[in-house]
């Protein structure tokens, strides 16, 4: 049985192939019969709302608790600290887990259902479980002008049943200069062309830094009134005693 | 290419090495404009804001002084919010700044502050740029402590925080209110105006928000002073301002211009135009919710007043290029799927609209449409403009509508075509 993620996935490789071929499928549609996930879960009114976790009972990582908590100290109300705490936590369990969630709610003394909320918001924190690497292909405007699709679905079939891999079509990232790119695990690649998937993939396998002539921290500036000499492309890291 | 070599005010010797750190940014006189700005009063540093006119660079072009003089006075604890979620399609502007130049951002945040009289300031930055956060992260940790940022900065009696805020992946984190709700760590949802932010923003209090770009360019503004800044330019749109130029285009990147040069140079004389034997079909001028401009409008200045009065908008100064080979249906698809996608789903008309946008350009697609199809995809566009907390549905609006007002031609061959194929598949079958 797919994940509803899955299926949602699943659905924007069929819409393109769909459209190349001039059929229309069916609306994917849920096991209970609706194209919304979660509507086979009702509600239970019964049930007593769950409260801040007890922190007597709930185990954290002292890791975990330690970045979550100089979070919290950075901001005057610390709820602020939902998306970085979060964001800790999916990069300990994968992904946002009720687990995790919990977690996060007891340090933060928030409710499980708040974290849930805004976790469900946003498109880089995952509310299923998925591959540890992340792929994710631009596919808005700027890219799919110059063969994002392919490349994407290029992705998608290369990196197949890979659990390994979380390959998404992501909108705009940001960088229509190295169009069609994409960030692997937080890293730009680009202008990729379907030749490159294999590599791409084999570098992220072998935890090699991924296609290095091709990431866009040594990319230069377009525009040619900008220096004054020619610089040397140099592979740009942060200064020393970054947190 | 120009006569003469523009001016260069934010990208001048980007790509020298170590420019991210302080060591060299000092060396190339940074900072020296927070030194200049801190002899001033608060309202001294105002003035040359002022008097620069520079014009806030995400989108919305609102003269950044005026924002800046609608904080109230008085000590309680107010806000400078820098809004680097830099998700308009097309645009990556605030990227190159900083993750080559984050000290030159930091700096005008404080001289901001100083200005606005803030005492606390953010960066929401979006989540997808991690290499500029890390960047913005390190330059902000040495800053501190050189004494750039923190308590009495400079012996001043000025004191700021500043915290770099990693947003988690949505377009609508971009739109200010939303963005002070992801702040606060809630859902990014739009927040209804007034009250504006500069009276009850973050936290309640008093918020200024502005660009990457924007601040990145006060340190300039300070050095040069405002009305030798506003000497550049045109009258209504002063100074130089990133463009990205992406698409169709055979050299895309940020180039550095001075606003009211021709459209036609960005895109020709810098970008290279379209490859070899294409021409320009359509561009969008300022990221893909301005309405489209085509290849008869390319003389249009290049500046706030002069695209207002084409009928479109500056924007982010993100130009997309389309040309002769690409359909406008799969353009128009494109931009509507990402709004649907990103539409936050409070407000009916955005919700709704940009939903059956989609779906009826898919009926296009697929030859299940009628011409009347665009009279009434027409019609949806016009409910949602101005009916909703905040532009995203418009964003959509704007340029869909513009797209079906221009080419309505092609939109009608295009469902002539897929009819008549799919009547044949039908047949055939």
């Amino acid at each position: 049985m797919s994940t509803p993620e899955e299926i949602i996935r699943a659905t924007d490789v069929l819409e393109v192939r769909s459209a190349e071929a001039g059929v229309r499928l069916p609306v994917p549609r849920f096991g209970h019969g609706s194209r919304v996930p979660g509507w086979d879960r009702p509600a239970d009114l019964e049930k007593d709302p769950a409260q801040i976790p007890d922190p007597a009972t709930t185990a954290v990582p002292e890791d975990l608790r330690a970045e979550i908590e100089a979070h919290l100290a950075k901001y005057p109300d610390r709820r602020s600290a939902a998306l970085p705490a979060l964001a800790a936590a999916q990069r300990v369990y994968g992904w946002c887990s009720p687990e995790a969630i919990e977690q996060v709610a007891c340090v933060m003394r928030v409710t499980p259902a708040y974290l849930e909320s805004v976790a469900t918001f946003y498109d880089m924190l995952e509310t299923t479980p998925v591959g540890r690497h992340s792929v994710y292909v631009c596919t808005n405007i700027s890219c799919s002008l110059c063969g994002a699709d392919e490349l994407f679905e290029a992705v998608h079939d290369a990196a197949g049943d890979d659990a390994d891999f979380n390959v998404r079509s992501f909108e705009c990232l940001g960088a229509c200069d190295i169009a069609p790119m994409a960030s692997v695990d937080g890293v730009y690649v680009g202008p990729l062309t379907v030749d490159d998937v294999p590599r791409l993939l084999d570098d992220v396998r072998a935890g090699r830094p991924v296609l290095p002539e091709k990431q866009l921290a040594r990319r230069l500036v377009a525009d040619p009134h900008a220096n004054s000499q020619e610089w040397p492309g140099a592979n740009q890291s942060p200064a020393e005693g970054g947190s | 290419m120009a006569a003469s070599a523009p001016p260069i005010l934010l990208f001048t010797d980007i790509d020298e090495p170590g420019l991210h750190t302080l060591e060299v940014y000092e060396r190339r006189g940074g900072y020296q404009s927070l030194r200049k700005a801190l002899q001033m009063t608060p309202e001294e540093v105002l003035a040359q804001l002022k008097a620069s006119g520079i014009r806030g660079r995400g989108g919305a072009g609102f003269a950044m002084g005026t924002k800046v003089s609608f904080l109230p006075k008085g000590s309680m604890d107010k806000y400078l919010v820098c809004n680097a979620d830099e998700s308009e399609p097309g645009t990556f502007k605030d990227r190159e700044l900083m993750q080559k130049t984050p000290h030159t951002l930091i700096e005008g945040i404080v001289i901001a502050a100083y200005a606005a009289g803030t005492n606390r300031s953010f960066i929401y930055i979006r989540g997808e740029y991690v290499l500029q956060a890390d960047m913005l992260d390190a330059a902000l940790h040495e800053a501190r402590e050189a004494g750039y940022i923190g308590e009495s900065i400079l012996d001043s009696g000025l004191s700021l925080s500043l915290v770099v805020h990693r947003g988690a992946g949505a377009y609508i984190c971009g739109e200010e209110t939303g963005l002070l709700d992801s702040l606060e760590g809630k859902r990014g949802n739009p927040r209804l105006k007034p009250p504006f932010p500069a009276l009850q923003g973050l936290y309640q209090g008093p918020t200024l928000i502005n660009n990457v770009e924007t601040l990145s360019t006060v340190p300039a503004i300070i050095a040069m002073g405002g009305e030798e800044y506003a000497k550049l330019g045109v009258e209504t749109s002063t100074g130089t301002k990133l463009v990205s130029v992406s698409g169709h285009v055979q050299r895309p990147g940020n180039y550095e211009i001075e606003l009211g040069i021709s459209s036609r140079e960005i895109i020709y004389g810098l970008a290279g135009g379209p490859p070899e034997g294409r021409q320009v079909k359509c561009w969008f001028p300022g990221g893909s919710s301005s309405p489209v401009l085509k290849a008869e409008d390319l003389d249009v200045p290049y500046d706030f007043n002069s695209l207002a009065q084409a009928g479109t908008m500056l924007g982010s100064g993100a130009i997309i290029v389309v040309d002769d080979s690409t359909p406008i249906l799969d353009v128009a698809l494109k931009v509507a799927k990402f709004y649907r996608h990103e539409s936050c789903g409070k407000c009916t008309p955005c919700r709704e609209g940009t939903n059956w946008t989609v779906k009826m350009l898919e009926r296009i697609e697929l030859g299940e449409a009628t011409p009347m199809d665009l009279e009434i995809m027409a019609s949806v566009q016009e409910h949602i403009i101005g009916n909703c907390l905040c532009v995203l549905g418009d964003a959509m609006a704007m340029p869909i509508g513009s797209m079906i007002a221009k080419f309505k031609d092609e939109f009608e061959e295009h469902i002539e075509a897929a009819r008549m194929s799919r009547n044949l598949n039908v047949g055939g079958i």
